[in-house]
């Protein structure tokens, strides 16, 4: 008998493959596309309303692609040889094309467009600061202090041109992550064409709740007015897109149940007993139909300032919650039953172990603390400048 | 400046991944030749008539002359190579017959299994059966 | 007699050359013929095995972890036991894979058999298709192999088999798998499990041999491959394998 084993297993299934690092994989890729495309609200869909966190979600956006690839090095046997995925990429694995979808993305979308968001500024701290801080906002600059009006009408086009391919671009860089697991025949859980759909909403979902809330959080560390004209329209969208993540999510379900193939059963047993924390309580009634009450609340009634911050801040974090609770059900249900559909294995987390506890801590505060620096190397608003709409 | 990264990879490829990558396929044939070459444990049956004609003899002419001799005495590689220094053991008769033939409904119907116990009542197989050639 | 120098020059001369058509002489007739080197292109591998002869003794699995050092815990072949009741799910067993051959079924009044597992070596492997880097490949004559040196131990392979012949190497942290004893049948050997097997349950075969059993056997026999719906191509067929087998 081997512990944390019911019913039959293939021998070489007892111990999970995939963990707790790459549940974070794809939750930090998530909230990049989620807060590229609030960003993008703006740009692209003239949104004016959520101006005040245009930059915010890009920075947001950056921190996280960096963070990125870091639980994949460590989750990898040998990550010293990971160059090989872009030195000799298997044209036919989601993964290895996955690399330059990444790339791609980190290069041409992200840091340019946040280059030419911020090229003015850039200049101008070149030109005032003094010292260390001079040679970074110099170097940044790499070599072009043109800022007249014609060039800023240059660098709008383009930054327009960047958000435009970006939008396919984020959608490539999450929906790609979805396809890694939707494309494996051999795991039903996985195995599915809605898994980048549901995939990229849901990061949608994510990392537009990860901007709100960081939002209210430098406001409040800055003691700068918040815009409340803004925050009602990101919960909005945070509102919208969450129902049709849910209802993808429910779409999937119910098909399943309703088709009941040779897999439903062992699976069904397994949302009902080991998922069922994870999955019924944690992502489906607190991570999800708990904030959207919250935010169908606020489309219904008005309330209050203080009261709309309380509900909105809640369901930012519990959305936050509810779908890394998603990610994992995904990453570590997949791997809790056999493919014979005959037994079930255990996942046990590690704490200090490599693919443990306390390196997925690490990993998640990281980009946190990296946005905090870039938010102090380029300021996303102008210290001490209220908008129309601000609010104490 | 991307110009320039694009030709630092493709310098870092052209040291780093093998000339004959791809050549039968997306991987490094170097491999083949790696894996080919690991050694051997299990020498093969044939190996061991060469010496042990006697033995060889009695095992084809009984019950047990499909079971190759490594299947009881063990892999017998190192023996082959230099037989004096490598002298395998003998095996351990107690529990090694009993994996074959203690009597179990999963065993095929035809196969020659029984319940030990009530068999020899304890006794070693071997006490009356020989194993090269167990019939009686 | 006196030899002067030409003399023994002369002498010596023919000597030489008498030594030297004689050991020509020798390499031509007398030393061993030379080995014929093994044609991946001549081959094409995979496994019959007979679900009926299989006594589940194990002898394949312990055969397997001694010729390939195979990891405790870890399997490259094992075998599960069936016990089928009416209308139930089946109840299946492999207690270490069959290490130690397996303990007396508790129930005897039920239709039951061993089915002996390993790689499938897949023509169309999800195995191979899925490796990021090319570390996982078929080789020309049909095997499915790891490059230990190039694998990253990502184990999006693991993930993709359907039929869980792959792990990872505690030790060398990169992904191991049933190499058909690659090192063994290129050398005109079997591989380690049919080699020990004892009721001939499990037997190599290469389907580009016109002569191998194999034909016959394919021709003569219900077979089938583990999870055919799969598509991936399995060249390890099973004879008589019943509909419970997972």
């Amino acid at each position: 008998m081997i512990p944390g084993v019911d019913g039959f297993i293939y021998p070489n299934e007892v111990e999970l493959q995939w963990g707790l690092l790459v549940v974070l994989y794809p939750y930090i890729t998530g909230l990049v596309a989620g807060a590229f495309i609030l960003a993008s609200l703006e740009r692209v869909f003239k949104v004016e309303a959520v101006r005040p966190t245009y930059r915010l979600a890009l920075l947001t956006a950056l921190a996280f692609l960096l963070v990125a690839p870091l639980p994949l090095q460590l989750h990898l046997g040998h990550p010293e040889r990971s160059l090989e995925m872009y030195l000799t990429p298997h044209r036919s694995s989601a993964m290895a094309m996955f690399g330059f979808v990444y790339l791609w993305y980190l290069m041409v979308v992200l840091l340019l467009e946040i280059w030419l968001e911020y090229r003015a500024d850039i200049v101008r701290l070149a030109q005032t600061t003094t010292g260390w801080q001079r040679l970074v906002y110099k170097l940044l600059t790499l070599g072009s202090e043109n800022v007249s009006p014609e060039a800023r009408r240059i660098d709008d086009k383009v930054s327009y041109i960047v958000t435009v391919i970006g939008i396919p671009s984020a959608f490539l860089l999450h929906g790609y992550v979805g396809f890694i697991f939707g494309s494996i025949k051999a795991n039903p859980w996985w195995s599915s064409p809605l898994m980048p759909i549901v995939f990229l909403f849901s990061a949608m979902v994510s990392g537009i709740a990860a901007v709100l809330a960081l939002y209210m959080a430098f406001m409040k560390v800055k003691k700068m007015p918040l815009d409340m004209g803004c925050l009602d329209t990101i919960a909005k969208y945070l509102f919208y897109t969450f129902v049709i993540d849910f209802s993808l999510e429910m779409l999937d379900l119910v098909q399943r149940t309703y088709e009941a193939d040779e897999s439903f059963r062992t699976l069904d047993f397994m949302v009902h007993t080991r998922l069922w924390g994870s999955q019924v309580i944690l992502q489906i009634c607190v991570g999800t139909l708990l904030p959207l009450a919250l935010l169908a609340a606020n489309q219904l009634c008005r309330f209050s300032v203080s009261r709309r911050k309380a509900m909105y801040l809640a369901a930012s974090l519990l959305t936050m919650m509810g779908i890394f609770a998603m990610r994992w059900n995904v990453v570590i249900g997949g791997q809790l039953f056999s493919k014979s559909f005959l037994g079930y294995t255990t996942y046990k987390v590690g704490f200090a172990a490599r693919e443990g506890l306390l390196s997925a801590i690490g990993l998640m505060a990281l980009p946190f603390i990296i946005v905090v620096v870039l938010v102090k190397l380029l300021p996303p608003w102008a210290e001490g400048k209220p908008s129309e709409n601000a609010v104490g | 400046m991307l110009l320039g990264g694009l030709v630092v990879f493709l310098a870092i490829r052209a040291v780093v991944v093998p000339k004959d990558f791809g050549k039968f396929g997306h991987y490094r044939p170097g491999a083949l030749e790696t894996i080919s070459a690991r050694s051997i444990a299990y020498a093969g049956h044939e190996q061991c008539l060469q010496c042990h004609d006697q033995e060889a003899k009695v095992h084809g002419g009984g019950m047990h002359a499909k079971v190759s001799c490594e299947t009881c005495h063990g892999p017998l590689a190192k023996h082959t190579d230099d037989p004096t220094a490598n002298v395998p053991k003998l095996p351990d008769v107690a529990n090694l017959c009993r994996r074959c033939h203690e009597k179990d409904a999963a065993k095929p119907k035809g196969f020659h299994q029984v319940d030990t116990l009530a068999h020899s009542q304890g006794m070693l197989c071997n006490s009356c059966h020989q194993p090269h050639n167990p019939q009686l | 007699m006196d030899l002067s120098r030409r003399d023994i020059f002369k002498i010596g001369g023919k000597l030489l050359l008498l030594a030297s058509a004689g050991a020509t002489l020798e390499e031509i007739l007398g030393a061993a013929p030379p080995s014929e080197a093994y044609r991946m292109a001549d081959h094409w591998w995979g496994m019959i095995i007979d679900i009926d002869k299989c006594i589940g003794c194990g002898s394949c699995v312990r055969a397997c972890a001694q010729e390939n050092q195979v990891p405790a815990g870890f399997f490259r072949t094992w075998v599960e036991r069936y016990q089928v009741e009416e209308g139930k799910q089946p109840l299946v067993d492999s207690p270490n894979g069959a290490m130690d051959g397996f303990p007396p079924s508790k129930r005897t009044d039920l239709k039951s058999f061993f089915v002996p597992k390993l790689c499938n070596q897949c023509a169309s492997s999800p195995c191979v298709q899925v490796c990021p880097v090319g570390a996982t490949f078929v080789s020309p004559d049909g095997v499915v192999l790891v490059d230990e040196t190039y694998c990253l131990g990502c184990r999006y392979c693991v993930q993709a088999c359907p039929y869980g012949c792959r792990y990872l190497h505690p030790q060398k942290r990169t992904v191991d798998k049933c190499t058909l004893c690659y090192h063994r049948i290129t050398k005109g050997l079997t591989t380690a499990c049919c080699e020990n097997c004892p009721t001939g349950a499990r037997q190599l075969v290469d389907f580009k041999n016109p002569e191998d059993p194999v034909h016959e056997f394919l021709r003569n026999n219900k077979v089938e491959v583990l999870k055919p719906y799969m598509a991936t191509g399995a060249k390890v067929y099973y004879k008589d394998l019943d509909g419970a087998v997972r």
